[in-house]
């Protein structure tokens, strides 16, 4: 049985107005559920934004259809449903700025490419520095970026205050604003519109989209990759592609090979949905936290990773606490607000916080992970650049910075400044 | 937030009082009779086996007597199994972890 195509029908106004003159009953479904194949040229491991964006540009560029995305769950459902959407692409370093800058020309051309709204928003992300040693890093890093043709700007304390309004430059005493870098084309987009929308072109392409397929071991022989063995029996492979999120060295235990990730919880939180009050993303490393408003009208808001290895989906409480904290200092008008949600999701860190796309130890296996606490602003470009290195079996110029091989030879990419905890 | 159990301060205090240190009873290359090359380094630096079940952490009483010790903890459920000083050896078994870090031609599988 051969992977059949199927041409989806297209969304637009036209298809809205057909649709609603039978009570919207009729749309098709998204993606199909198919059996597991015997064996496919490809199997991604990990159904998440990362991976269906693999499977995508590996159908769309490269012309390889027989693939397979397994995912244990259901599609969307782990980090990529889970993060605070936000995009950005000010990194410090040539190799990161070249790798979330490829991401974010991608984002800008994304809800055309997929037909599917994703709800890119570039209302602008400002990162705050509170302290002179902060600003000095924040220029730095802003002359970094414009000279890797980055849309980079520092503000002064008064040039945040005309961005965002809403702000209290003294923080409380305790926060004060000095300045902030300001990356207007970052922004945010609709995190499950991402998942769905690849995973609706993958199945238009022919791709396999296998849910509640969790992988429990590999097939090595000769120390090359042959099959994969999941809870819906053995799957051939000729290539194999983990895209794992959050579990990561569990995958690569199975394989026989340890990788120098650490598996820590990283919470987010909304509020009661208000009127529109901040029209950008505010983040700020220095207190672990960050804030967004959603189209509707929650105030999203990130904390901080627990400093213990957990692989419970869920953040301390105190964790929480201190954000919000550093959140009403800032924004006093929030302080008698509801929260309405909190969760946790894990996420892979890596010593350098920045993410591993490699070849591995295991023949025609490939691997893409430790994207730490920010791997959802990266998606379409971690896609479409891990894509390259399997199809070609060997990396890119893009990938090959994140080598596994940089923690022996010593060329790490140290993003701490950049990433640290706020993304 | 976690009840740590400091084994020299015999006292269950707050976890804000404690820093997480990582992996425990992780050997130094020349300690396991390993030559010291840049992947044995590697590994014993950046490599961890960051396990989901049972495991042997360090943790440091910063806020306290600040002294390292060991705790055995369920990294799924977060319950602390038993926390004993450094040196002691573990009361209980840590999960197993498959696999090694595999040394392999980077010049070749990276081009």
């Amino acid at each position: 049985m051969a992977v059949q195509p199927a041409k989806k029908q297209r969304f637009n106004a036209l298809a809205l107005f057909r649709n609603a003159l039978s009570y919207h009953q009729n749309w098709e479904q998204q993606w199909r559920s198919p059996a597991p194949l015997d064996a496919y040229d490809v199997i991604i491991v990990g159904g998440g934004g990362h991976g269906l964006a693999t499977a995508y540009y590996l159908a769309k560029e490269h012309g390889i259809t027989n693939i397979a995305v397994l995912e244990k769950g259901w599609i969307g459902g782990g980090n990529t449903g889970r993060n605070t959407t936000i995009v950005r692409s000010n990194y410090l370093w040539d190799e990161s700025a070249a790798m979330y800058e490829h991401a974010m020309k991608l984002w800008e051309g994304l809800t055309q490419e997929l037909n599917y709204n994703v709800m890119f928003s570039q209302r602008g992300v400002l990162n705050l520095a509170h302290n002179m040693t902060d600003v000095r890093d924040t220029q730095r890093r802003v002359n970094a970026n414009r000279l890797n043709g980055i849309d980079s700007i520092y503000l002064d304390a008064k040039g945040v205050k005309k961005v965002v309004p809403g702000i209290d430059l003294r923080g409380g005493g305790r926060y004060p604003v000095l300045g902030a870098s300001y990356q207007p084309r970052g922004g945010t987009a609709r995190h499950d519109a991402v998942a769905w929308g690849y995973a609706r072109k993958c199945d238009e392409m022919g791709v396999h989209i296998i849910q509640n397929c969790k992988v429990t071991g590999f097939d090595i022989e000769g120390g090359v990759v042959k099959g994969v063995q999941t809870t819906k029996g053995r799957i051939g492979a000729k290539k194999v592609g983990l895209v794992p999120a959050g579990h990561s060295s569990v995958l690569a235990s199975m394989a026989g090979f340890r990788l120098p990730v650490e598996s820590h919880p990283l919470q987010a939180l909304v509020s009661e949905p208000i009127k529109p009050t901040i029209h950008n993303v505010v983040m700020s490393n220095a207190v672990h936290a960050y804030i967004s408003q959603s189209d509707k009208g929650e105030l999203v808001i990130g904390a901080g990773v627990d400093q213990y290895i957990s692989y419970g989906q869920r953040g301390s409480q105190h964790l929480a606490e201190e954000t919000l904290v550093a959140i009403c200092e800032l924004f006093p008008q929030y302080k008698r607000m509801k929260m309405l949600r909190q969760w946790g999701g894990i996420v892979d860190v890596c010593p350098d916080a920045s993410p591993i796309l490699t070849s591995t130890p295991v023949g025609n296996m490939y691997l893409n992970c430790g994207w730490g606490t920010g791997g959802f602003k990266a998606t379409p470009g971690s896609g479409h650049a891990f894509a390259a290195h399997i199809a070609k079996g060997e990396p890119t110029a893009l990938t090959a910075p994140f080598a596994l091989s940089r923690f022996e030879t010593g060329f790490l990419i140290d993003e701490h400044g950049a990433a640290a905890v706020a993304h | 937030m976690l009840l740590i159990r400091c084994p020299y301060c015999e006292q269950e205090r707050p976890e804000v009082e404690f820093s997480f240190a990582h992996q425990a009873h992780k050997p130094r290359p020349e300690e396991a009779g390993e030559p010291l090359d840049d992947h044995a380094w590697a590994r014993w630096v950046y490599y961890q086996k960051n396990i989901k079940g049972v495991a042997h952490e360090r943790w440091n009483h910063a806020g306290g007597c600040r002294k390292f010790f060991n705790v055995v903890r369920d990294t799924v459920t977060s319950e602390i199994i038993a926390t004993y000083r450094s040196g002691e050896t573990p009361p209980v078994e840590e999960s197993r972890v498959e696999g090694e870090a595999l040394s392999f031609d980077y010049e070749q599988a990276e081009g």
